[in-house]
């Protein structure tokens, strides 16, 4: 288990727990759930912000609001 | 019926409107808020709809001033605003996450319809809705397919807005469902997790992937726009672009527009008898209205490219690589689009701050983008550069004259991220900024879309800064028409006894007077009294009276010159102009207008705040003058330091 903000890109997850913080309402409004699968598709140059594929849609998060997503490796 | 049109963004629902109301829509304001309100009208038989484009949204549950919108309509049901039906536009691509939104204002039991857009993306991906499964979970909703962007789905849709069901129904998740309390966050997240927990059992039963849903074109462009090197070259490629196209072709309707206006003006004071009306109609009405017209091809110009990069997609990408280099100065990746928008006139930009939550990020984005040198900044920077820079090449190809040019744009880039950087301590605020951004697949550009939004944008300038400009340029025309006492009657007299003045011919006479009427009225002793103040910038008194006329829209200083000057106001007016400014000497002997004078005025002119157009719209942002009036005084002050600092260093 990995927080997404390290996860490398191409690797199919799923979302194991999601921290509480400021944006928390906001990020499970996106659809940003436990057990939704998503995968990093691409990082932006300096590796921040990063793009993931949640449920067919391409997302950017800011490093620091990914640090509260805690991810799995799925098959 | 007043239909309300909801959707997350980046469905399409601009599309669907677009579709609906064609050309028979308007811009205005939702009542006590700013954010844009688009309504038009459908008309089917004998029965005349509104619909209403309300901004996207994720949720009813808001996180920027765009979506609070939607949460105040919703909440209150005793509004006359409150709409009689919805159409909900859903991207068929992403119906789960679309569900949710859509799920709340179900149960709110408003009359609907629920439009499936990009029904034609959705088959291309292999993925297979069961409408009527969907219908048997929703019923009392007519589910409609559509494809907007080709222009699919209309006659469908119209069909079901006819045959709207308006009982009441069962509710989805909730009976009696009650929109939560704005600052309830648990409720809110409580509410949204075991919606989505439903809606993840619906989904399972109404919708078949069949191929993994990913879009590998938009992937493999993507590789390209996010590059380290080419992403960030793409960018600048394309800024170059546009710029040579604001520069190069604007020009061209700009100076039939001007023309057109000049020999309006004349006509009309030809067929008016003489006096104040005559005067006030053209020589203050006439040419204020043309100062704001003139602008209107070079930012229909780049409002026009703005929106293909946001149709296409790309401008998602750029806020995504801009982010982070944003971030130090205080800024959002998202503030690249005001800031890009400034180039053509801050107003629209300062709108566009609105998708900015996080406030201290938006108070400092609207804050410095009138440094973003806007296109009516454009005639005083040519006409100085003309006077005062030399027409040499260097290396043979690069020419002195446009890399100034260049140089004053990339002063006000400074200064935007120099001041930001100062903001980001000064403003305090707990709240963290964020990102969170959805990245929508590249698609190929809608032309109608494209043409209506330039087309809303213009009106906005037109009718925002167009009032103000206009308001102003009145008050100045009464200004400088009159003086106090009979000053100007008694200098008119002294004038028409001297010699020299006898031997000039009709045309020359006119003009003559003009120069005198003005240096003696009210505006030719303010311009006199703040001569002391700006002579170390290296300013006299008719500098001064354009730098008071410019406060009513920056580009007045042109026609302010050359009526000071005496010089006839036609085609030739700016060679005319410039040679006469060549000439000219101050009361010590000196020329006027040197390098050292004409850089400084020009970086006056990059810092100044001389917008009272955008200071209006600034104050109706922020709902308060403290913001514009800080802006003014900031703005002034540095404007006033740099040019003097630049006059006493080429002096």
């Amino acid at each position: 288990m990995i927080k997404l903000a390290s996860l490398k890109t191409g690797i199919k997850t799923e979302i194991i727990s999601i921290e509480n913080s400021s944006i928390y309402s906001k990020l499970v409004e996106m659809g940003f759930l436990v057990g939704s699968t998503l995968e990093v598709v691409f990082k932006a140059p300096f590796g921040d912000p990063i793009a993931i594929e949640l449920n067919g849609i391409v997302i950017s998060l800011r490093k620091d609001e990914a640090a509260f997503i805690k991810v799995r490796e799925t098959k | 019926m007043k239909i309300a049109l909801f959707g997350n963004p980046n469905t399409g629902k601009s599309s669907v409107f677009n579709l609906l109301t064609g050309l028979r829509q308007q811009v205005g304001n939702f009542a006590g808020s700013t954010v844009d309100k688009r309504e038009g009208f459908l008309a089917i038989g004998k029965a005349k709809h509104s619909i209403t484009d309300f901004p996207g949204a994720y949720s009813v549950y808001p996180r920027s001033k765009d979506e609070k919108i939607v949460y105040d309509l919703l909440t209150n049901k005793n509004q006359e605003i409150y709409p009689d039906a919805a159409l909900f536009v859903v991207d068929a691509t992403n119906l789960e996450r679309n569900l949710l939104f859509f799920t709340q204002v179900y149960d709110l039991n408003i009359p609907m319809i629920l439009v499936l857009n990009m029904w034609d993306l959705s088959a291309k991906r292999k993925i297979e809705i069961d409408i009527e499964k969907l219908q048997e979970a929703f019923p009392g909703v007519q589910i409609v397919t559509s494809n907007a962007r080709l222009g699919f789905g209309k006659t469908r849709i119209i069909q079901a807005i006819q045959n709207i069901n308006l009982e009441a129904r069962k509710s989805f998740f909730i009976k009696d469902y009650l929109i939560a309390e704005i600052n309830d966050q648990e409720k809110q997240i409580t509410e949204t997790t075991l919606r989505y927990q439903k809606i993840k059992k619906l989904i399972y039963e109404v919708e078949k992937i069949n191929e993994v849903k990913t879009d590998v074109f938009s992937r493999k462009i993507d590789k390209i726009i996010v590059h380290p090197i080419w992403g960030y070259a793409i960018f600048i490629v394309v800024l170059l672009i546009i710029f040579q196209f604001i520069f190069s072709f604007a020009s061209i309707p700009m100076e039939l527009i001007d023309g057109v206006f000049t020999n309006f003006a004349a006509y009309t004071s030809q067929i008016l008898p003489t006096g104040v009306f005559n005067n006030l109609i053209c020589h203050g009405i006439i040419p204020g209205i043309g100062g704001v017209v003139v602008f209107i091809p070079q930012i229909a110009l780049l409002f026009f490219f703005i929106a293909i990069l946001e149709e296409t997609g790309y401008l998602a990408r750029v806020v995504f690589i801009m982010d982070r280099l944003m971030r130090p100065f205080g800024l959002n990746g998202k503030s690249v689009v005001p800031l890009l928008s400034s180039f053509a006139c801050a107003i629209p930009a300062v709108m566009a701050t609105r998708t900015i939550s996080n406030w201290k990020e938006r108070m400092i984005t609207i804050f410095v983008a009138p440094f973003m040198s806007c296109s009516a900044r454009i005639p005083v920077y040519t006409l100085l550069i003309s006077l005062v820079i030399p027409k040499i090449y260097y290396f043979g190809f690069i020419n002195l004259q446009g890399f100034v040019l260049f140089s004053l744009y990339s002063l006000g880039l400074v200064a935007v991220l120099v001041v930001s950087f100062i903001m980001k301590f000064i403003i305090h605020n707990e709240e963290k900024g964020f990102l969170l951004l959805e990245l929508p697949s590249y698609k190929n550009p809608r032309w109608t879309n494209i043409g209506i939004s330039i087309i809303e944008k213009i009106k906005l300038f037109i009718f925002d800064a167009g009032k103000v400009i206009l308001a102003i340029s009145i008050i100045l025309w009464a200004l400088a028409s009159y003086g106090p006492g009979n000053s100007i009657e008694e200098e008119l007299v002294k004038t028409k006894e001297l010699k020299s003045f006898s031997l000039l011919n009709k045309v020359e006479k006119e003009r003559e007077l003009a120069s005198v009427k003005l240096e003696a009225s009210y505006i030719g002793r303010m311009g006199k009294f703040i001569e002391p103040v700006i002579s170390p910038l290296g300013y006299d008194w008719k500098i001064g009276i354009s730098l008071i006329t410019s406060f009513a829209a920056r580009e007045v200083f042109v026609g302010s010159l050359a009526t000071i000057y005496a010089v006839q106001d036609d085609g030739a007016t700016k060679t005319r102009l410039i040679d006469r400014l060549k000439r000219d000497r101050n009361s010590k002997g000196e020329k006027t207008y040197t390098l050292a004078s004409g850089v400084s005025l020009m970086i006056f002119y990059v810092f100044a705040m001389q917008c009272m157009s955008t200071l209006a719209v600034v104050k109706r942002e922020t709902n308060s003058w403290k913001w514009p009036l800080i802006q003014l005084l900031v703005m002034g002050i540095i404007a006033y330091l740099s040019a003097y600092l630049a006059f006493q260093l080429l002096h």
